[in-house]
């Protein structure tokens, strides 16, 4: 399920990209095909649909001492469960406003929608925001790399059981 | 139901940042079916105010979370008992009630509200509560074809409606109904119109917020010993 370093030790910031199985993480596997250069500093976690992903999984990111997150649903109108995508907008937006209450940067946190044919479109995005999550510096939750890694990984094994048990 | 929303992270961090261990209580009832103090939102507080403590160097305050069924009840209070005794603090995300409820039964912690109590009231969409009652302790439901003036009109007018009306509006704001309308809509549908011609007297407000706390006693249900408190 990781894409990416499994070490932190560099100074490139750790972002997790919370991808829809529908679209965003088809998406990272054409740009894996299309051999398209993106950082690779980016964990891919694949969700059932972004509808899937609560509040709690985004503020546990962070708290597990992410620099960012970037959750990636279907275009608008696209989803595959009709309006997921259009709930993690809301979502999205309302962890933003927690994230300010808190003294995060809320551009640590993005929403983007694509299609699973952009695999182009998923390397831009995760440029941009290593782009714009390297200047922030690195999260200011973190305790240690190897909590973080830890958290990460049993994150990434929820979202997987999720998709299983859509997949049912 | 009792319809709250959740205080502001920073007002909650400085409420509970001297103390070391903080239980976040969620309750199961009310504020679980107005999502803002249920198992969800019990997490994502937790998680917010563990993120906020750490940021204002409060790095070894612990918090937890854990969600009873119903906080305004000792009964169901009980199964915080031995694991509230690890904690310096409680956050409660119960409604004003619960709050209290947990006060009195813990009286070796300190108590804190996590919500804002707002209303009682009802979901009138997906995401919006509104208040429907004022628990004035003298109901005249039935006198206004079940629309209560108390509550719905913004000059709370037992003979209505005023000159503020407009287009079914309240002058106060236009998303609000004016109450009047509503009963006279409501009359009208009902063929009961001639009922509005009278006049009705005032309320009675010894009922409500008049003479201290309010207790209902129902004295068949006592039990002998623990009966009400003085």
């Amino acid at each position: 399920m990781l894409i990416g370093k499994e070490s932190t030790m560099n100074k490139q910031p750790v972002i997790l990209a919370f991808c829809c199985h529908y679209c965003a993480y088809a998406a990272a596997d054409m740009a894996g095909s299309m051999r398209l250069q993106y950082p690779s500093n980016v964990r891919v976690l694949r969700f059932p649909c972004t509808g899937k992903i609560e509040e709690n999984y985004i503020l546990a990111a962070f708290e597990q001492g992410v620099d960012g997150v970037l959750v990636a649903g279907c275009l608008e109108g696209g989803c595959h469960f009709l309006e997921g995508n259009l709930r993690a907008k809301k979502r999205v937006a309302r962890v933003k406003q927690i994230l300010a209450e808190i003294g995060v940067e809320q551009e640590r946190l993005e929403m983007f929608n694509l299609s699973s044919a952009e695999g182009p479109r998923f390397a831009e995005i995760v440029k941009e925001m290593n782009d714009r999550i390297a200047p922030l510096g690195p999260s200011p939750l973190r305790k240690s790399d190897t909590h973080m890694e830890k958290g990460i990984a049993n994150m990434a094994r929820q979202a997987e059981l999720a998709v299983q048990g859509g997949n049912r | 139901m009792i319809v709250a929303d959740r205080k502001k992270i920073p007002e909650i961090r400085d409420m509970v940042k001297d103390h070391k261990r903080i239980l976040v209580v969620g309750c199961g009832t009310c504020v679980t079916v107005c999502l803002a103090g249920g198992e969800r939102e019990t997490g994502i507080i937790g998680s917010a105010l563990r993120m906020s403590l750490k940021l204002a160097k409060r790095e070894n305050a612990v918090v937890h979370e854990c969600t009873i069924e119903r906080q305004c009840e000792d009964a169901f209070i009980d199964v915080l008992a031995q694991r509230v005794a690890d904690y310096d603090a409680i956050l409660s995300l119960g409604c004003g009630a619960g709050v209290q409820a947990l006060a009195e039964r813990f009286p070796g912690k300190a108590v804190y509200p996590g919500l804002n109590t707002q209303f009682m009231g009802i979901l009138e969409s997906q995401g919006v509560w509104a208040e429907k009652c004022a628990g004035c302790g003298s109901c005249r439901l039935g006198q206004y074809f079940g629309i209560c003036p108390i509550t719905r009109c913004s000059k709370r007018q037992l003979n209505g409606p005023c000159g503020g009306s407009r287009n079914g509006k309240c002058e106060v704001g236009e998303n609000t109904d004016c109450a009047w309308q509503l009963i006279y809509d409501r009359a009208k549908s009902l063929d009961k119109v001639n009922m509005l011609e009278s006049v009705a007297p005032a309320q009675d407000w010894s009922t409500s917020n008049d003479g201290g706390v309010r207790k209902v006693v129902r004295e068949d249900q006592c039990i002998a010993g623990m009966g009400p408190k003085a």
